[in-house]
């Protein structure tokens, strides 16, 4: 069959010449490379004293935004529902009082939006689904750890930004994606 | 005859203690040193640079669970990790660490005890230390701790003699009839190293310590992949912590023999001639440390190749031993007969 990478190399089952079979140049060879290692500069970073930038397109938790006055964003449609593969939303709607007006955006707003961690598989396809750009995928949080399989079921309390973050850069995904926001990192970089 | 005792008690005591600390260290090292091979830092969190790592491996293993199964033999299962700890000690009794000392007009040699029968006895406690795994492995009652230690004994087995004809023809080189360690250097110091008369002795002796250590490629009997965890699969706490600082305690004597037969232990070339101006015992005292800096060369060595070279499969493991390094042995003996006949 023909390539596609370009990368493809045939197995031969060749005899070893006598020179491969003392098997010592081959090693002396492989012990100079890991020799160069030795004085290279290390590549990893101090983790959690140190930590990286995230990728523009990572796929981190999901943060349900909030529009500049502050109002939820999310209107309740389910449609990242009904578009999430893992089936790992579900949400409560409810219909906004004269009081609430200023915390949600729309009259018809997600009264319990619920996420369960452990089915999600980070898609983004809810975030790509959403009408309202109520949800993004770019909370730079990593490695949630509970003690209970209850405690992975994210609930509005994690799931809403704690404060609006104004439009920042655009954030890339797939073909029907409108605008994106990316939340800048704060983290230090070691580059 | 008293202060003789006393002299070589103390001795004893410091060589334990080097012999520990070092082998402490070396797993520090080996962590390090398997870091910066993998582009990685290794271990940097306890104390300045991770330097307090093994304190705290040690304190770690010393407050885990002991376990021993139900069905292992309790004896035997506490006697394995004691036993391969104690073999992995005795060598360090013939090694010359040194010249001789001069201290209150005594002359104090720095070699525990100068038998005539010194590598016979260093091949002797080193075959002992198979038991160690041997019975380990078997009182575990765990089929792959049996397996890993069958796989110990075997090779143990097959390496030795590819070792021990390697002494040989060091030996029709080197010996004034005696298997004396001391005498070797002695003629080390007088000639050149006997790297330079046994090249190809020395690269078997290499592979052949590198199989008795139990070392990468040769780790077969603590082979993860297939054997969990080998012969201490079932070993928990501080007698987990004995078989693996027994492996670099190993390897800190194997490095010790090897820079001892094949390059000149303690000698130095040309120290001897600064002996009117620098005094008997600071030449003694540099070319003890010039030692250690060689058995640290050897200890780095050993690392290098572990994090280099995969482990063999074991029937290549077999082939090599029977098929390659005893005949490879035997036709260097054939050779450095020859040429002692014919050439000197
Ligand atoms: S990222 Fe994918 S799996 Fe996770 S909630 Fe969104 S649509 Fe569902
Ligand atoms: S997050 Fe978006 S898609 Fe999901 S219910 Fe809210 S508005 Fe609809």
């Amino acid at each position: 069959m023909q390539s596609l990478s370009g990368r493809k190399k045939n197995v031969v089952n060749k005899k070893m010449t006598i020179g491969e079979k003392l098997y010592l140049p081959a090693i002396i060879g492989g012990m100079f490379v890991t020799l160069k290692h030795f004085f290279g500069k290390s590549k990893t970073v101090k983790y959690p004293e140190v930590k990286r930038n995230f990728s523009e397109n990572y796929r981190g938790l999901h943060v349900l935004k909030k529009d500049d006055t502050g109002a939820e964003r999310c209107t309740a449609c389910g449609l990242c529902a009904l578009s999430c593969p893992a089936e790992a939303i579900t949400m409560t709607a409810a219909e906004r009082t004269k009081e609430d007006k200023g915390l949600y955006r729309e009259e018809k707003y997600a009264a319990v939006y619920e996420i369960n961690m452990l089915r999600c598989i980070f898609c983004g396809l809810c975030e790509e689904a959403c009408p309202k750009q109520a949800i993004f995928l770019t909370s730079e949080e990593i490695a949630p750890a509970n003690y209970d399989r209850g405690d992975f079921i994210f609930g509005k309390d994690k799931l809403v930004e704690k404060q609006h973050h104004p439009v920042g850069k655009i954030r890339g995904g797939g073909p029907y994606s409108k605008e994106h926001y990316h939340q800048h990192g704060k983290n230090k970089s070691i580059f | 005859m008293d202060i003789v005792l006393i002299e070589k008690s103390i001795l004893v005591v410091i060589i334990f203690a080097i012999s520990l600390g070092i082998a402490a260290y070396s797993t520090y090292f080996e962590r390090k040193f398997a870091g910066f091979f993998q582009d990685r830092v290794g271990p940097n969190n306890a104390g300045p640079f991770g330097i307090l790592q093994p304190l705290a491996d040690g304190a770690k293993l010393f407050t885990k669970e002991e376990f021993i199964p139900t069905n292992a033999n309790t004896f035997l299962f506490i006697l394995g990790p004691s036993l391969a700890m104690l073999t992995a000690c005795m060598t360090s009794a013939v090694i010359p660490w040194g010249g001789t000392l001069e201290v209150a007009g005594r002359t104090i040699s720095l070699q525990v005890a100068d038998l005539s029968v010194g590598i016979l006895y260093v091949f002797g406690v080193v075959s002992l230390g198979v038991y160690g795994i041997m019975i380990g492995g078997w009182s575990s009652n765990n089929k792959y701790s049996l397996l890993g230690a069958i796989r110990a004994a075997s090779q143990n087995i097959s390496y030795e003699i590819a070792m021990g004809l390697s002494i040989i023809a060091l030996l029709m080189v080197a010996s004034d009839g005696t298997l004396s360690i001391s005498n070797i250097v002695n003629f080390q110091i007088n000639n050149y190293w006997l790297i330079v008369y046994q090249p190809l002795g020395f690269l078997i002796f290499m592979i052949c310590s590198f199989a008795e250590t139990n070392r990468t490629p040769f780790d077969l009997p603590e082979c993860e992949a297939e054997l969990v965890g080998g012969y201490h699969t079932e070993y928990s706490s501080m007698k987990l912590g004995l078989y693996l600082f027994a492996e670099y305690v190993n390897m800190f004597i194997s490095s010790a023999v090897m820079a001892t037969l094949y390059f000149g232990g303690y000698d130095v070339p040309f120290l001897a001639d600064f002996e009117a101006s620098l005094g008997h015992n600071l030449v003694t005292i540099l070319g003890t440390l010039f030692f250690f800096g060689k058995i640290m060369l050897f200890i780095f060595f050993f690392m290098w190749v572990r994090w280099t070279i995969p482990r063999f499969r074991y029937d290549q493991l077999m082939k090599l031993g029977w098929q390659v390094l005893i005949p490879l042995s035997i036709i260097n003996i054939v050779l450095t007969g020859l040429v002692l006949t014919f050439v000197k």
